[in-house]
């Protein structure tokens, strides 16, 4: 298939990059299926890396279409490229593709179906803001590494590309975790200030910006602002991969942003909850997910967030508690261990829900548990307490009568099968 | 407000030994497992030198003063 791609006509595959496809077609970043995802078909799809004309003329161009970040923080792509093209010393662009999120698999679906995306807007990027190294951090995971290393080697205007792995744990993406790993240490975050868009790699202003995003940004460089802004939400136009779980399994879907929660993942009378957002997400109850939309917006009303596009149906015959306790228990064995309350607040909170679960705590625990969460929170180098505190908040309120249950001992779930893929953590 | 200073701790270095509480007892706490529970906005005035020592106390220099951005 390749040699058949590499014989078409340049000026065919050129013509076919003038021609945006039509704006409102989804999937936009993933690949129909059969798709070939090599450097000639995607050449022949998209058109080559559009030329820029040098340095930050692109920038106006994403701030118009208002492209937010996808790897959970969804801060403005436009405002963070600015801040980075304008210091004073000559940039890092990083793409991250660390996803260290268990119930994460859309940026590796992504890199290992359509690598030559991320890597035209990985060189979009350097180019804009001026870039002296450019860098693709990745999970360390043999098929993404695989694939990315096929996809270099096929293109010229990537040599300058390195390649990093980031370590295994679930922080691993924080930027500054990713900016510890390209500078040879565990890959874990640093305390802030300072912030990696003024002092990252090397002590340079540096650009983390997650693969989806980047790919996102090639697109945008070819069809415009208005063709991005062609799905989506007036304030939060575009779409976003998701990677949902449910009675259908579990697969990676690229939806607009702004679609009913219930169109993306089913949540039937057979679902008792969802988690939006992944372990430092937010679960809401089958009732509200089934009002809510996959946007910011929508899901602010109930503190939640679509972060890095994580959707888990809960099913009926689960127990969300001991889902939440299990989950827990993870978090708080892979914290970093570097921040004194997270390192000693996180295994009590964690270990509160393990006998709750068990049906062995009591109202004083949870009080406690409680406490040690207020404790915990904006206390931590990283968002690794914060969000495990969310999580596990959400998960007292939504399922307030299993809590109740648990307290008096019973529990009433029917099948007894994990629900969370949670990796084994080492050591403990 | 030029004057204003602020303390700010990196976390991943402190190690609870506590000894910024016991010289600035005024603003800082520390919490149940012996570290600094440090209130945000600037050291009440009047108590910079006392913030300043606890600073200098500190055995692995995780805390910092600094001029409180953005007025």
């Amino acid at each position: 298939m390749t040699s058949m791609a590499l014989d078409r006509d340049p000026a065919r595959s050129w013509h076919s990059a003038r021609t945006a496809p039509p704006a409102g077609r989804l999937p936009r970043l993933l690949l129909e299926a059969g798709a070939d995802g090599d450097l000639a078909a995607h050449v022949h799809r998209h058109g080559p890396v559009p030329n820029r004309g040098g340095p930050g003329l692109l920038l106006p161009t994403l701030e118009a279409a208002g492209l937010t970040g996808r790897g959970g923080a969804g801060f403005p792509a436009g405002r963070k490229w600015r801040t980075v093209a304008a210091g004073n010393r000559s940039a890092v662009v990083v793409g991250n593709g660390a996803e260290g999120e268990p119930a994460s698999g859309k940026d590796a679906v992504l890199l290992t179906t359509n690598p030559h995306l991320v890597i035209d807007g990985l060189l979009l990027a350097a180019e804009a803001v001026g870039a002296r190294r450019t860098v693709l951090v990745l999970a360390p995971d043999r098929s993404v590494r695989g694939a990315v290393d096929t996809a270099l080697r096929e293109r010229r205007d990537a040599r300058r590309v390195e390649l990093v792995e980031a370590s295994d744990r679930f922080v691993a993406g924080e930027e500054s975790a990713v900016v510890d790993a390209i500078e040879g240490g565990p890959g874990l975050p640093r305390s802030t200030p300072p912030r990696v868009f003024d002092q990252g790699v090397g002590g340079r202003p540096t650009l983390v910006q997650n693969v989806e995003t980047l790919a996102h940004v090639a697109l945008v460089a070819r069809y415009g602002a208005d063709w991005f802004r062609g799905v989506g939400t007036t304030a939060e136009p575009g779409s976003l991969l998701t990677t949902v779980a449910d009675a259908g399994g579990r697969w990676v879907a690229e939806v607009a942003h702004g679609a009913p929660l219930g169109s993306v993942v089913n949540v039937s009378d057979e679902v008792q909850a969802v988690l939006v957002g992944g372990y430092h997400g937010t679960w809401l109850s089958a009732s509200v997910a089934h009002r809510a939309d996959l946007s910011r917006r929508s899901l602010s009303r109930w503190g939640a967030s679509p972060g890095a596009g994580v959707l888990v149906a809960l099913p009926a015959s689960a127990c969300g508690v001991v889902e939440t306790a299990r989950v827990a228990l993870y978090l708080a064995a892979d914290s970093a261990g570097q921040c004194g309350p997270c390192l000693n607040g996180l295994p009590r909170i964690a270990v509160v829900l393990e006998e709750l679960a068990r049906g062995r705590a009591t109202r004083r625990d949870l009080d406690d548990l409680a406490r040690w969460a207020g404790l915990v929170k904006h206390r931590g180098a990283c968002g690794h307490p914060d969000g495990t505190v969310r999580f596990v908040r959400s998960a007292l309120q939504v399922f307030d009568a299993e809590v109740e249950a648990h307290l008096a001992g019973s529990c009433r779930r029917t099948d007894a099968r994990p629900v969370l893929p949670v990796p084994d953590v080492g050591g403990g | 407000m030029s004057g204003d200073l602020e303390l700010l701790i990196d976390r991943t270095a402190c190690t609870g030994h506590g000894l910024c509480a016991e010289l600035l007892p005024e603003v800082l706490d520390l919490d149940e497992w012996g570290y600094p529970m440090i209130p945000s906005g600037p050291v009440p005035s009047g108590l910079e030198q006392h913030a300043r020592r606890a600073v200098t106390a500190c055995p692995v220099l995780a805390l910092r003063l600094a001029r409180i951005a953005g007025r």
